[in-house]
């Protein structure tokens, strides 16, 4: 069957079946997000809430990674910027939860916007490697700056914040499971909105064939910044989840192996899917935290692993999964070059936008 | 005068060798594309092994050393043949699949040789100072300075007056070249990550009388490394010595000088750099 044939009906379902294999991981967390906080252990919730942090940090790395097609380790900084912001203004007494989440997304948009300056204007591994240095200077500086981050002993007994004037501190786990969930998911779910439509079109391009796109009148770097910038708020958001959820922090908290973890979590989630990208940052906290009672101390060894397996079992991530699946079979070619642009940029960079019929 | 004369003659011996080390990750990132971000790993795992095996006699100092070579190629024919499985699929999977190796690899080498910093059992004849034009200085320093500076001589020679050496260049040049003259690029790939495994062992077994190797040895010679590489331009070996000798001054006289900015100055010196260079790195565009 010729490829026009099909042309009018395939774009709508493509797009639309994309669409909801890119939430299944989300609905699938939202789902087991409702049964743990409807179960009665403390524990639980108290240990599902913590993972979230690291969710919105790894949805952040999915925007920078997938969509700018820029591979980083630096979101830990203003992750590190947002959880500092937050502690501080909790220790001066300013305890209003709304209060905190917006000048942590302000000061991680903020050093985002600052390292954006550097590192949009590069690409590749180069970018990663400048991360890396990025990423190892947060945490020196979160050793080093004794003032506001208590040294390498980290600050602790940090006041609970409060949702409203009034109302008591968010102390019981279930309450902090609650709200960090709903905080988790409106970041996320504002992130993908806001790159929807045009703007994911727009990266697309730029990703796909920057040449023509800044010969076509795009002015690349001010989008990859923009996005950057923007990541960085949500990092930071990440970052005041972080205080909220655990109440201390150490430089480890935003050290290397946090930036690792993220990285990790959106290799296995799918790079431009940030619901799948902050699922596997709850499934690599999950795997890492049920083998780490079997294996305590190993957890390098356990991550280090599964990061091997990544790269060679699930190349473009989970999210990947069913279009290598579905490759198998015959389909309509429109439909499948839909699907490639859920691939990240590595992998489709190259591929021809127009193939024959299968 | 001496505050000034010993850091800047530790720096330049510290210097040669973070220059063998980061040769090996500049040519193998120039030629095969594999940014090696187990290179950090494959140093610390020479140091281990080399403080594991030296007896305080001669013949154990040898053995430490050529036990931590033959580590260091092992292990970069272990990266060699993960990396050739996923040519063709891009720069980052190559790197994040050696950020898993570095991470395992460096969990093994905790739980093999413990938490604390080791250092090699030296010859008593190493371990005392001696008098050079008026100033003290630890002989074993003296050494590694002399055998750093064999050793680069020797890369020199064999990079530019034997035919390996110019097929490496070449590779790093223009690979489609190398494989029209009946050369298999992927067997320089090979090639170029033992004997870059087998640098990075060497530099480790070098540095431990100096600083030891412990859990942070790895990812403090990586970051190293990573910011020698870039300075001197991916893929150039002139520019990774120099590069190296600059960070190793700047990493001693630094730390002596201006105590509190030391941390950031060579990441600093980096961004610097990077930004006076506004077009890029030049091995970035290749597919």
């Amino acid at each position: 069957m010729s490829t026009a044939a099909r042309g009018s009906a395939a774009p709508w379902f493509g797009s639309q079946a994309a669409r909801w294999r890119s939430w299944a991981p989300a609905s699938l967390a939202v789902a087991v997000l409702c049964a743990v906080a409807a179960s009665a252990d403390p524990y639980l919730h108290a240990t599902a809430a913590r993972m979230l942090p690291l969710a919105v940090l790894a949805a952040s790395v999915a925007v920078v990674t997938g969509h700018a097609g820029l591979p980083t380790l630096a979101q830990v900084a203003p992750y590190a910027a947002g959880a500092y912001t937050t502690a501080r203004l909790a220790l001066a007494g300013v305890d209003l939860a709304l209060l905190h989440l917006l000048a942590a997304a302000a000061a991680g948009a903020a050093l985002a916007g600052l390292l954006g300056v550097v590192l949009v204007r590069h690409r590749g591994t180069v970018v990663l490697m400048l991360s890396l240095a990025a990423a190892e200077l947060t945490a020196t500086t979160a050793a080093q700056w004794r003032s506001v981050s208590g040294g390498t002993d980290g600050l602790a007994g940090i006041p609970a914040p409060r949702l409203l004037p009034g109302l008591p501190p968010l102390l019981a786990d279930r309450a902090v499971l609650l709200y960090a969930a709903a905080v988790a998911i409106a970041a996320t779910a504002a992130a993908v909105i806001l790159l929807g439509g045009n703007r994911q079109m727009l990266l697309a391009a730029v990703r796909g064939n920057e040449a023509r796109a800044a010969a076509s009148g795009h002015r690349v770097y001010a989008y990859l910044w923009a996005v950057h910038t923007g990541a960085g708020a949500l990092a930071g958001t990440g970052g005041a989840l972080l205080i909220h959820t655990h109440r201390w922090i150490t430089p480890a908290d935003v050290g290397f192996t946090t930036a690792a973890l993220a990285l990790l979590a959106v290799v296995i989630g799918g790079a431009t899917s940030l619901p799948g990208a902050a699922a596997g940052a709850v499934a690599v906290l999950t795997v890492r935290d049920v083998a780490a009672a079997d294996l305590p101390g190993h957890a390098p060894l356990l991550l280090g692993a599964l990061f091997v397996a990544a790269v060679y079992l699930l190349p473009g991530g989970l999210t990947a999964l069913p279009h290598r699946l579905h490759r198998q079979r015959i389909l309509p070619t429109r439909l499948r070059r839909q699907r490639h642009q859920d691939l990240p940029a590595g992998s489709g960079a190259a591929r021809p936008a127009v193939r024959s019929t299968p | 005068m001496d505050a000034y004369l010993i850091p800047a003659v530790d720096g330049v011996a510290y210097g040669l060798l973070l220059a063998i080390a980061a040769a090996g990750l500049t040519v193998a990132f120039g030629a095969g594309g594999v940014l090696n971000l187990a290179h950090g790993t494959l140093i610390a795992a020479g140091g281990y092994v080399a403080a594991a095996t030296s007896s305080g006699t001669w013949t154990g100092l040898v053995l430490a050393v050529l036990a931590a070579t033959v580590a260091g190629a092992a292990g970069g024919g272990v990266l060699a043949a993960a990396t050739a499985a996923l040519r063709g699929r891009g720069h980052l999977d190559q790197a994040l699949l050696t950020f898993g190796l570095a991470l395992a690899g460096g969990d093994l080498l905790t739980t093999v040789y413990g938490p604390d910093t080791l250092r090699p059992r030296l010859p008593a004849v190493l371990q005392a100072t001696v008098t050079v034009g008026g100033h003290r200085y630890p002989v074993d320093r003296l050494a590694v300075l002399g055998i750093a500076v064999v050793v680069c001589a020797a890369g020199y020679v064999l990079l530019h007056r034997t035919r390996a050496g110019r097929l490496v260049r070449a590779t790093v040049d223009d690979r489609a070249m190398v494989a029209g003259i009946g050369v298999n690029p992927r067997l320089v790939d090979a090639s170029v990550l033992v004997t870059a495994g087998a640098l990075a062992g060497l530099a480790g077994a070098l540095s431990t009388p100096i600083l030891g190797v412990g859990p942070g040895t790895a990812d403090t010679v990586l970051l190293l490394s990573l910011i020698v590489v870039v300075c001197g331009r991916l893929g150039s070996v002139p520019g990774a010595v120099a590069a190296a000798l600059a960070v190793g001054v700047v990493q001693t006289l630094g730390v002596t000088t201006f105590p509190t900015v030391a941390p950031y100055l060579l990441t600093g010196a980096m961004a610097a750099v990077l930004l006076a260079r506004r077009t890029g790195l030049p091995a970035q565009a290749r597919p």
